[in-house]
């Protein structure tokens, strides 16, 4: 989880299409990735799969503890926890698609700045990853959602603003060591500008270490957009946000206390099997994890 | 001592630069922070009047310095809710976060050595499995669904345990010394407060420490097979030692030292945490007043908070650095 791709080893260089067929060694990844997909389906289509409208309030309905009409039973204004759990997924994946896309590409753009130019750009950019990472992530998203507002975007934004740093000194690290390889230096000689350089020749090569840093970092995506949502800060009310689901659902918890239980552990499912994913990734690809 | 003096520019350079990200965030990103001050149904010439109280018709560097001038003197600001200067209200609230923090890491130095020694010693086993495969899940719980579900079983189901607050309510806070209720409360003899201090936080600690632990523990792990398969420890078994023997004596001073790097990262975690964990239990820190100032748009009170807990973590890192420093004989402060 530490020493992601600090090393690059000869297998790194290789390009991604070489190094997967599949093998014993990768059994375990695809178990993961498997019992992954469930969710992946909630979110391509929960409107096939959840009973109910997230959003019907049936007063009459409320507060009823799980049963066969409600496998999740229902909450304080009688909506479904089970369509909401479904539901929240999508709300969880696409925010976490999101924030992790925003966060890579600001992070990639700026950290093969820095590295491949050097200098002057090198240090501030340096200086700027470093203020960013002084502060505790969650703290920071935090006082950023705070000075941006509520709402789901606004949440996203600010986990994106804390997320990038992490992504330009990965590339940064990488597009050091690459800009001494003979093959770069080559293309440069030849005369080809910078940015073909960067793009043909310095990205394609550490792909692999910054898909196995995405794939650690989906967990913490999404952990801090319900953390977000859990403290008021995140997605507001009526949206089938769990981690707002959560919070909504602390008044009634130690009497109802199903409302709030099923989308945290939907939370912390979709949180313990993409962790794993992301480390039997970097156990498969990273040399420098083999022990 | 070259080294200190190097930490502490370090650590002061840091602290500035939280300062300008914090300034940043109160004074420019917000739309208009003189709107927010003045109220929603202020008039547009009481907006103007609030933007020159507060400084915010000046030039942006001006600003700037006078936010640094008042960050010097401990000028963070008035809460926009209280109307009490920031200062005053982190004040009130940093003892406890202090105590939660340092009591969580004192427990997971405390479990996670020995299970990830435990592990490492026993690896390949299903002793080894089973304690990897509870790290993973520690990891991935939220701690605010792992405290909810905490109160639900100890505090509601089973009924051991105090659901909320840092005390008994019918009994009185310990005279302030330090602010910490345990320690407090020990100093004044009070045993019954004591027993009361410690119960209310054996479920916010364990909320908050969980999932690092695990971290800590995984690394341990790690560390301590990378020592058993040196070839001191070779030469150690070749000389007909036993086996705890070599275990204590020789593998477990040297795998502890890495671990100390990793707890540095820990500490920024658990801080964290605690704007989530001390929501869950009414636990009245800095992590619930940041909490209720930002959802509550009181920037002063949110940004001051922010920057404390920052402290907090960029203070512990310099600790944790000199501590590892101390540790290990090869590397000279």
């Amino acid at each position: 989880m530490f020493a992601v791709a600090s090393k690059t080893g000869p297998l790194e260089s290789l390009p991604l299409r070489f190094r997967i067929r599949l093998q014993s060694r990768h059994i375990p990844l695809m178990l993961t990735a498997f019992s992954l997909l469930p969710f992946v389906l909630f979110s391509i289509s929960p409107e096939t799969l959840a009973p109910y409208d997230p959003l019907m309030i049936s007063v009459k309905e409320r507060l009823q503890p799980p049963s066969s009409a409600h496998w999740f039973g229902t909450d304080e204004l009688g909506r479904d926890v089970y369509s909401r759990v479904l539901y929240g997924t999508r709300v969880s994946l696409i925010s976490a698609s999101i924030i992790i896309a925003l966060a890579a590409v600001v992070g990639i753009s700026v950290g093969t700045t820095a590295g491949y130019f050097g200098g002057w750009i090198d240090r501030i950019i340096v200086t700027i990853t470093d203020m960013v990472l002084a502060f505790p992530a969650i703290i920071l998203a935090m006082a950023v959602a705070t000075t941006l507002g509520s709402g789901i975007q606004n949440a996203v934004l600010a986990i994106a603003a804390v997320s990038w740093p992490v992504y330009a000194r990965l590339v940064r690290g990488l597009t050091l060591q690459l800009r001494q390889e003979e093959f770069v230096q080559a293309a440069y000689v030849v005369g080809c500008s910078w940015l073909r350089v960067i793009r043909k020749h310095i990205l394609p090569n550490m792909l692999s270490s910054i898909v196995i840093r995405i794939s650690l970092d989906v967990g913490f995506a999404i952990l801090s957009l319900a953390s977000l949502g859990f403290i008021g800060l995140g997605a507001t009310a009526p949206t089938p946000e769990w981690g707002v689901m959560v919070s909504v659902s602390r008044i009634y918890f130690l009497t109802e206390w199903w409302i709030g239980f099923f989308p945290a552990l939907a939370i912390t499912l979709l949180v313990v099997l993409t962790t794993l994913a992301g480390d039997e990734l970097n156990d498969l690809w990273n040399p420098a994890r083999k022990s | 001592m070259r080294h200190l003096v190097e930490r502490a520019i370090s650590l002061i350079l840091i602290l500035f630069a939280m300062a300008v990200i914090t300034f940043f965030l109160a004074r420019v990103v917000p739309a208009d922070p003189a709107r927010l001050a003045a109220g929603i149904e202020a008039r547009p010439e009481q907006i103007e009047a609030m933007r020159k109280d507060l400084g915010l018709d000046q030039p942006l560097y001006v600003q700037f310095q006078s936010y640094i001038a008042g960050l010097l003197k401990g000028d963070l600001g008035r809460s926009l809710r209280t109307r009490r200067p920031v200062l005053e209200d982190l004040k009130l609230y940093f003892p406890a976060t202090l105590e939660l923090a340092l009591v969580s890491t004192f427990v997971i130095i405390l479990i996670s050595i020995p299970l990830g020694v435990i592990a490492a010693v026993n690896v390949g086993t299903w002793i080894d499995y089973l304690i990897r495969v509870f790290v993973v899940a520690a990891m991935g719980i939220p701690p605010f669904a792992l405290g909810l579900v905490l109160q639900l079983l100890f505090g509601r189901w089973l009924g051991w345990l105090p659901l909320e607050g840092r005390l008994d309510q019918l009994l009185s806070p310990p005279p302030q010394v330090t602010g910490m209720f345990t320690i407090d409360s020990l100093l004044q003899g009070n045993w019954v407060a004591f027993r009361s201090s410690i119960e209310h936080l054996i479920l916010p600690v364990t909320a908050l420490a969980l999932g690092r632990f695990a971290v800590a523990c995984l690394f341990t792990r790690g560390s301590m097979l990378d020592v058993l398969s040196r070839d001191y420890i070779r030469v150690a078994r070749g000389k007909g030692l036993t086996e705890q023997r070599i275990i204590y004596r020789h593998a477990l001073r040297n795998s502890v030292l890495p671990v100390i790097t990793v707890l540095g990262v820990q500490i920024g975690y658990l801080l964290g945490g605690t704007i989530l964990v001390e929501t869950v239990f009414t636990f009245p820190g800095l992590g619930s007043y940041a909490v209720s100032s930002a959802v509550n748009s009181d920037f002063y009170s949110a940004i001051g908070a922010t920057l404390v807990i920052s402290a907090m973590f960029a203070i512990a890192n310099t600790v944790v650095d000199l501590l590892y420093r101390w540790a290990d004989p090869r590397i000279t402060i």
